[in-house]
């Protein structure tokens, strides 16, 4: 520990550099893909969790329970290891052609943010006044078309700070992504420092980006809820 | 596909899965999973509540640097802090134990959320109770001590137990240092076996499942029997 000599010059040009910056970019790609995905699937299971057929509801509850209540790594792993069985053999063939790391980690994120997701919107539709959705079926509109037209609108107003956070929940547990090889932030980090021995500036720099991140997403957040929902409060 | 769902990759190691090789060997499986999740909770509720009373602190000089503590490592991956731990503990205080390692890991990253909890639930206390009690003679530190943390953390237990769950799920990041807790048990007897991965993983992930859903349960049990009685 005490004859350890720091040499960050590795971190901020060269080989190492280009490393961290293309792990950068594949947590910034995997977690894009997952987040807009997540939203639409989210979006379905909420509006599932919210109908009138006992079944539907039922299935989106399962569906929300299963997937929150079971770490993210081994759905990374199911997904991985043993999707190949659950999926038609047409699938499994394409996937395994474009690599089928990325795909297993995006659809393992899509799928575990989905279930939080799903409910961050639900919470945002029952802060909406039950009397809208009333007031929209009788004027002639059916069950999903008011949801379309005048509940979702408003909620997705309301959830978009919590889907923003949500964004950065997906940043940082893209890192679990390394288990199975896809090439991102935490991987390369831990890459330089295996071939280096530069432990302390290569963790140093994955944990800036990873802070970063943060830093600016909570900014904007705050930045929405001042400009944007308190506008509409005062209106 | 004769044989789509083989039961009996689960049954043959059900032991193994649930405890490892204990009690001949060393602890694993389900049992290191709970041993785990159960230290770090324990560790993690007291580093949160230092972190959490030196987050409100009246003085900055205190204030601030356990905000941007709590701040660094919330922005953090856990994967991030275990890596951290590991790479930094060693060469801090020479060998430490695996198990040690990420206990160390998972109580730093969840005190830092424990910590959060606690601050909320000292600012769910009505500021009247404060006031009566500093207006009684009591010390700040003695209102904080008999009369605010007393209630928040009756509030707060649900929560508690829902970071808990978190941690269950958290434990199988255990697994990247070699940690032999259940998802690491499941690794090694897919490598093993090589031909059930589907089983194994769809296993594990129902029993990670039924630990954390009770749990989970238990959450929303006691919430709703505290906010009853808090309404009488």
């Amino acid at each position: 520990m005490l004859n350890y000599t720091f040499d960050w010059s590795i971190i901020t040009s060269g080989q190492y550099f280009d490393w961290l910056l293309s792990g950068l970019i594949t947590t910034l790609k995997l977690s894009a893909i997952s987040i807009v995905l997540a939203f639409l699937l989210g979006l379905l299971i909420a509006v599932m969790r919210m109908a009138h057929s006992k079944t539907v509801r039922w299935f989106a509850l399962a569906y929300l329970e299963f997937f929150r209540n079971t770490p993210l790594l081994v759905q990374i792993f199911f997904w991985y290891f043993g999707s190949y069985k659950i999926l038609p053999t047409f699938i499994n063939d394409w996937l395994n052609e474009t690599g089928f790391e990325f795909a297993a980690a995006a659809i393992a994120l899509t799928i575990y943010t989905s279930a939080f997701i799903a409910e961050d919107i639900r919470s945002g539709v029952l802060s909406i006044p039950k009397e809208q959705m009333e007031a929209a079926r009788s004027a002639g509109f059916s069950y999903l078309r008011s949801m379309q037209y005048i509940i979702l609108p408003q909620a997705v107003r309301i959830t978009i700070p919590p889907l923003v956070n949500q964004f950065l929940n997906v940043a940082k547990n893209s890192s679990l992504a390394m288990t199975i090889g896809v090439m991102e932030m935490t991987y390369q980090a831990r890459q330089v420092e295996s071939y280096t021995f530069k432990g302390f500036e290569a963790f140093t720099a994955a944990t800036v980006v990873y802070l970063a991140l943060s830093i600016i997403i909570t900014a904007l957040v705050n930045l929405y809820n001042e400009k944007v929902l308190n506008v509409h409060k005062a209106a | 596909m004769e044989h789509f769902f083989n039961i009996s990759v689960i049954t043959d190691n059900f032991t193994y899965f649930m405890i490892g090789r204990f009690p001949h060997g060393p602890l694993g499986g389900v049992g290191l999973t709970l041993y785990l999740a159960v230290v770090s909770c324990i560790l993690s509720f007291f580093g949160g509540l230092i972190l959490g009373l030196l987050s409100v602190s009246r003085f900055p000089a205190v204030r601030y640097p356990a905000l941007a503590f709590i701040n660094l490592v919330r922005g953090m991956p856990l994967l991030m802090v275990i890596f951290w731990m590991y790479f930094l503990l060693p060469a801090l205080f020479g060998k430490i134990a695996e198990n040690n390692t990420v206990i160390m890991a998972l109580s730093l990253f969840t005190s830092a959320y424990m910590s959060r909890i606690i601050v909320a639930g000292i600012d769910g206390i009505p500021k009247g109770q404060t006031e009566a009690a500093t207006s009684t003679g009591l010390k700040s530190w003695q209102v904080m001590y008999y009369i605010v943390l007393p209630q928040a953390l009756r509030n707060m237990i649900p929560s508690f137990v829902n970071q808990f769950v978190s941690l269950i799920k958290d434990t199988s990041l255990a697994f990247i240092v070699g940690v032999s807790e259940l998802t690491h048990v499941a690794t090694q007897i897919n490598n093993r076996t090589m031909a059930f991965p589907t089983e194994i993983f769809a296993f594990i992930a129902i029993v990670y499942f039924i630990l954390c859903f009770a749990f989970t349960s238990l959450s929303r049990w006691l919430e709703r029997r505290l906010s009853w009685s808090k309404a009488i």
